[in-house]
């Protein structure tokens, strides 16, 4: 695997919250601008920290939804229920605050021109954050690698970017979007229904003879499904990137 | 110093034993699975563990030998550098000290590699006196693919990147080389207690 360039040391800074905009019912961009942002690379993730006023601290890591070359960093965030950071920043976080990262991170699941493609880009859930970053830079370098990208969500109220996600695919530029909804769908529903399995896959994904590159990005049991059926038809393990968040839900 | 987030207060479990928990990680009773790949599935007939590199000789031991070798069955904390702890997890595996018995090396330093190219570098001293094991049972049952079974690398006291699951080898070196995650910024060395996560921590 690839070296990557030598990185420099991540340090914490603050990020003044520029705006919140609400994706669904349960997730919520945050629109950064950071003290000092070194650049990041589609895929990346970033360190949040939270202080307590008796210094307490918590952090998790957010991936980065922005694409390298807009104005601002904005990270989109799942509310889980039981959580102790996502709550905080999906609703109690406001428009002029500070908030403590550091970043970016990883430099495996990320995706630039070098490395071509086909690209298939898998998402279960909030696992679509990381590929609206790809989405965006591949559009803002005009790259005609050609995409095909799935997205499960439990119901059509749950897809998150769904105008920006269809605005990519009716671009004619080379990005094939589907939608599988898992749990409910309107009546005139004419995408896909179901979880991803073998047989979505097949009338979806590249076939494996065309040595497409994936990403895939959700909870750690669908990545598990969605990566070991795409092994077991024939596509090389290794241009197959996983990247997996939450309980294991096994 | 970091400022106070306005209107944070922190959502805190109680910890029976807050000294175990090391600082910006949380504690969770689940286990959850990172990796940057899919899952290997290699079959126990093609499996075997090599030691070799800087080392007099090589060796190997097909799964058979290796399950059959002196085991321990030891109950450890973990960390992750996602920030998640577990406490008083049990594994029984081969310790890394027996495997270095029949070897003679001047080697300090050591990559394990694993099923589907997964890399992490260590040094020896992280990996001897009691502190690693081939892992291949957790919690009294076979460890899952998931998890990194067949085997895996248990080194408790680093970041859990460092205990690399579907390991295969260990590669002896005089020095010391960047695995994958160490090559993509992450500590060369991982201890969770002086919280190296990342490069320059």
């Amino acid at each position: 695997m690839a070296r990557a360039a030598l990185p420099r040391r991540l340090n914490w800074q603050l990020a003044k919250v520029v705006e919140l905009v609400e994706e669904t019912a349960r997730t919520t961009s945050i629109v950064l601008e950071p003290a000092d942002w070194p650049g990041h690379q589609a895929g990346q993730h970033v360190d949040v920290r939270l202080t307590a006023p008796d210094g307490y601290q918590a952090q998790r890591s957010y991936s980065i939804a922005s694409g390298p070359e807009d104005r601002h960093l904005v990270l989109t965030v799942e509310r889980l229920d039981d959580g102790e950071v996502s709550p905080y920043l999906v609703g109690e976080l406001r428009a002029g605050d500070e908030l403590e990262l550091r970043g970016p991170i990883g430099g495996y699941f990320v995706w630039q021109q070098s490395l071509a493609g086909p690209l298939l880009l898998v998402a279960g859930g909030s696992g679509i954050v990381p590929f609206r970053s790809i989405l965006r830079h591949r559009a803002a370098v005009g790259s005609d690698v050609a995409v095909r990208l799935l997205y499960s969500a439990r119901a059509l109220d749950d897809v998150i970017y769904r105008e920006e996600l269809d605005a990519f695919g009716a671009a004619g530029d080379g990005v094939d979007i589907s939608l599988t909804l898992t749990r409910e769908w309107p009546e005139d529903w004419s995408g896909h229904r179901g979880r991803i399995d073998g047989e979505l896959l097949e009338k979806v994904a590249w076939p494996a003879g065309d040595l497409p590159l994936t990403y895939i990005c959700g909870p750690s049991g669908f990545v598990e499904s969605a990566a070991g059926t795409l092994v077991s038809s024939g596509h090389d393990p290794s241009r197959i990137r996983t990247e997996r968040f939450g309980p294991t839900g096994q | 110093m970091s400022p106070v987030s306005r209107g944070f207060l922190g959502r805190r479990r109680p910890v029976a034993d807050p000294s175990r928990v090391p600082p910006g990680q949380y504690l969770t009773s689940d286990f959850p699975v990172l990796s940057a790949g899919p899952t290997p599935h290699t079959p126990l007939d093609e499996w075997s563990f090599t030691i070799h590199g800087e080392v007099d000789h090589a060796v190997s031991w097909p799964w058979e030998e290796f399950v059959d070798l002196p085991s321990e069955t030891v109950t450890v904390d973990i960390h992750c550098v996602t920030k998640w702890s577990k406490l008083d997890t049990t594994w029984k595996g081969v310790s890394v000290d027996t495997l270095l018995q029949e070897v003679d090396t001047s080697a300090e330093y050591l990559t394990a590699w694993s099923d589907g190219g997964y890399t992490t570098n260590l040094a020896l001293e992280d990996v001897t006196d009691g502190k690693a094991w081939i892992a291949y049972e957790y919690g009294g049952d076979a460890l899952e693919p998931e998890h990194g079974g067949p085997a895996r690398l248990l080194v408790p006291h680093l970041y859990f990147w460092k205990s690399a699951k579907w390991v295969r080898g260990l590669t002896l070196t005089a020095n010391d080389e960047p695995g994958f995650w160490e090559n993509y910024g992450y500590h060369n060395h991982g201890d969770p207690w002086l919280e190296q996560r990342y490069q320059g921590d």
